[in-house]
């Protein structure tokens, strides 16, 4: 039997939703709001933020950041072994040539080939699972910049994105990230992307965690689905990008200058390794959900295993803001088959109440998202989270509210990617509220470069989620999908330039492997862990047991 | 309170129902070959239960990358049925095949030649005019699209109305594979989509003016001197900020313009 889609065992948990829902919309229809937090009590909620558990990281003892304390599973990823012997590659054998590499297949790396290919440069896009599966393609939410004049400008764009990132993020990098992202939204446009629009033209747009003006322009709910295929499609009809599918690259190939000069791949079907020379390179390889930090699920995409975190640090190329990983406040905990699914923060940000197991606020909706995610923890922590039906807890984000509010059919048609999932299962959001609770969303950190992409190694360029400093401690949503455009752009245009200017002929090398090897060995690390990680293993642990060949390699068998 | 009491036992008493449950196995038979797995699994994760790791057929778990495209059959049915191997839960008996790519046709075209004739489309895509209305698409989708539909409007030239329809599309390929006049039917909808975007959609005039007032310097002080602010200063500028407010409608104007 069940309650509006879900199991009895939820019946009086809803009821007590239902029963609060009518006070709370005429308080939200007066403009009644939960208090937000001032900057100290956001610190205070902050010790529950799982990135403030001591436990939970320890220091890396290699590389640029020997010492810096990190998560776990990022030291254990870079206290790895590499895939390969460099000693038995043959760098005098090429299998692909170009001017531009670029590594990842997402919004990032798609949108830094479109700009390389119209700098004039030959492009190879090596990418680990099909072309334009990556994080981007699930963005839902929105994307921000500073459009309207009347009432919003870079001054704001540029002290929200401080703030969201507790005032400890690159200046540099924030003020060249609102100044461009008008442009790159004009661009997107100029493109065919199909934008939630009035009748006249004007973009919609709402407000975010974090933000002081509605700035959050979207396509629907499908907005990283909406940019990703539409770059994508820009991208086939480009005779000068190619591109490998099922071939991440594995390490970093530098020439005799000390410039980035390629890239091993690996043919994940064929188990080959190949080599890459190009004259620049761009890795651009996404976040790393599918680490599971600390046992949290996650809403990320299949390959988000920070590979391209891995091949930069061996290389030389040090981190920035990799201890503070972000948690999403709304990822499904209820129903099992969508655990860890993201909800958009746009269901708060059009007036979804978040409720505890009482019916009642204790929020909030928009606060900076880890404040957010640690104050649910919290309330959790004091008994007050709803239990399911797999020792899980949860918090409840009073989605029905939205068809009261803003006329019937709003949740439908506004949020039709996450109504028809749910309605798959049974379940009405338009009716039945949604049990959420915080998941592994966003590498705030990565490595670290600067306004122009560039990082400590000549002729290597990142772009996107895999690096650190825009967001400083804490991303605001809509930020990411600006990101990858702003400076997949960027990217893409200084690479091509240092093909034409900078880049030198020279006797390719993978020493920076083997220098590496050898620090791990001095630092005392014996391990048979191998990295990049590639693909994470859901293998069960009775079908492990009798998985008995003698040699693995990381999760390939 | 009695809550936090209330809130504790009958999860547990759950839980331990919820086991009993999870542990019936059901067959289930992946490309053919027979594997028992708890019921209430999804499709893709039932796969790895059996044993499987997925290279193909598993992108982003979720249900909007389209990567996981399936085609299954129930016993005792001649119906192939289609899903999404990250969304659909497993049945008893189920036949299970992916199609992680079909090799679809897609037209290259110059974007900046299209002008939103719908002669454009036709040329491009001239097998459009294969489709005999079948609705075998419609069916085979497991976003719901009105697949059919979004085809034959795109037939009458009213690619608008294929744009619109087809919004949610996944690009999985399912219709494609069930078309009896061998439409690409994912790739022509996406043609649609961005000549609607670029060329039938009134552009955001505010937009084109905010990037004119860029280019022409009006923030680059400003930016400049808040690059150098101290983190105290900068502390209470973001304090102060102005909000605007939840409820507030497009017209909305800050008290403060100093910094517009």
């Amino acid at each position: 039997m069940s309650y509006l889609g879900y199991p009895d065992f939820f019946e009086p948990y809803i009821k007590k939703v239902e029963q609060t829902r009518p006070a709370r919309v005429e308080k939200r229809k007066k403009g009644d709001e939960f208090p937000f937090m001032s900057l100290e009590e956001r610190q205070e909620i902050l010790k529950h933020h799982p990135d403030y558990k001591g436990e939970g990281r320890r220091e890396i003892k290699v590389g640029p950041n020997k010492g810096y304390r990190i998560a776990h599973e990022f030291v254990d990823l870079l206290e790895a072994r590499s895939r390969v012997d460099p000693d038995k590659v043959d760098l005098s054998r090429i299998d692909y040539e170009t001017d531009v590499l670029i590594i990842g297949g997402g919004g990032a790396a798609t949108i830094a080939a479109l700009i390389a290919e119209e700098n004039g440069a030959q492009v190879l896009t090596a990418t680990k699972l099909r072309y334009g599966d990556a994080n981007t393609m699930m963005a839902e939410g929105g994307i921000q910049a500073a459009t309207k004049g009347g009432k919003d400008s870079l001054y704001y764009h540029y002290l929200d994105v401080m703030g969201g990132g507790h005032f400890k993020n690159d200046p540099d990098i924030v003020a060249t990230f609102v100044k461009q992202a008008p442009d790159a939204l004009q661009w997107l446009e100029n493109l065919g992307v199909m934008f939630s629009k009035f009748p006249d033209g004007r973009l919609e747009a709402m407000h975010g965690g974090g933000t002081c003006r509605k700035r959050m322009h979207y396509c629907a709910d499908l907005s990283g689905l909406e940019i990703m295929r539409t770059v994508r499609d820009e991208a086939r009809n480009r005779a000068n990008i190619k591109v490998l599918e099922f071939s991440p690259a594995v390490e970093l190939i530098l020439n005799e200058h000390g410039q980035c000069a390629g890239a091993l791949l690996y043919n994940m079907e064929t188990e080959e390794y190949l080599v890459a020379r190009a004259k620049a390179v761009i890795l651009a390889t996404g976040g790393a959900g599918r680490l599971h930090v600390q046992g949290f699920m996650t809403t990320n995409h299949y390959g988000a295993t920070a590979d391209g975190i891995v091949l930069g640090y061996r290389a030389g190329v040090p981190l920035a803001f990799m201890h503070t990983v972000q948690y999403h406040p709304t990822g499904v905990v209820f129903p099992e088959q969508i655990e860890g699914w993201l909800i958009t923060e746009r269901f708060r940000s059009e007036g979804s109440d978040i409720l505890n197991v009482h019916g009642e606020k204790f929020v909030n909706e928009r606060e900076p998202r880890d404040v957010e995610s640690a104050r649910f923890i919290k309330e959790c922590l004091d008994g007050k989270g709803v239990p399911t039906l797999t020792e899980k807890v949860g918090i409840w984000l009073d989605s029905p509210m939205l068809d009261i509010l803003h006329g019937e059919g709003r949740v439908r048609t506004a949020f039709v990617g996450k109504w028809k999932v749910y309605d798959r299962l049974g379940i009405d959001i338009s009716k039945a509220p949604m049990l959420v609770y915080p998941t592994l969303h966003y590498q705030n950190g990565g490595l670290k470069d600067n306004a122009e992409c560039e990082t400590a190694v000549p002729g290597l360029y990142v772009a996107g989620e895999i690096t650190g400093g825009l967001h400083g401690e804490n991303r605001l949503m809509g930020n990411s999908l600006m990101d990858i455009v702003v400076f997949g752009r960027i990217a893409g245009r200084n690479a091509a330039i240092f093909v034409r200017e900078k880049a030198k002929e020279g006797k390719l090398t993978l020493e920076h492997v083997e220098r590496y090897r050898k620090e791990l060995e001095e630092a005392g690390i014996i391990t048979d862990r191998v990295a990049p990680m590639l693909l994470p293993d859901y293998t069960r642990p009775e079908v492990k047991e009798k998985q008995l060949t003698v040699s693995y390699l990381g999760t390939l068998r | 309170m009695s809550a936090k009491k209330e809130s504790k036992n009958p999860a547990k008493t759950a839980v331990k129902e919820k086991r009993q449950v999870a542990a019936k196995l059901i067959p289930i038979y992946i490309m053919g070959k027979r594997y028992e797995v708890p019921e209430g699994l999804t499709i893709m994760k039932a796969i790895e239960y059996a044993g499987y790791r997925f290279i193909r057929g598993c992108g982003c778990r979720g249900g909007t990358c389209g990567a996981c495209g399936t085609v299954y059959r129930k016993p005792g049915d001649y119906k192939l049925q289609v899903a999404l191997a990250c969304q659909k839960t497993v049945e008893p008996g189920m036949y299970i095949a992916q199609i992680p790519f079909f090799p679809a046709n897609r037209a290259q075209y110059e974007f900046a030649d299209l002008t939103a004739a719908p002669e454009e489309v036709f040329k491009l895509y001239p097998e459009l005019f294969r489709c005999v209305a079948c609705n075998a698409c419609t069916k085979a989708c497991p976003q719901g699209i009105e697949v059919m539909d979004a085809i034959s409007a795109l037939k009458q030239g009213n690619i608008a109305e294929a744009a619109r329809l087809s919004f949610d599309c996944i690009q999985c390929g399912l219709c494609t594979s069930r078309c009896f006049g061998e439409l690409a039917q994912y790739h022509m909808f996406q043609l649609a989509r961005r000549i609607y975007g670029a060329r039938i959609l009134p552009r955001a005039e505010h937009l084109a003016e905010m990037v004119k007032t860029i280019n022409e310097g009006r923030y680059d002080q400003i930016l400049d001197e808040l690059k150098h602010v101290k983190e105290d200063e900068l502390k209470k500028l973001y304090q102060e900020r102005e909000a605007e407010p939840m409820a507030a409608g497009e017209d909305w104007k800050p008290k403060d313009t100093r910094y517009l």
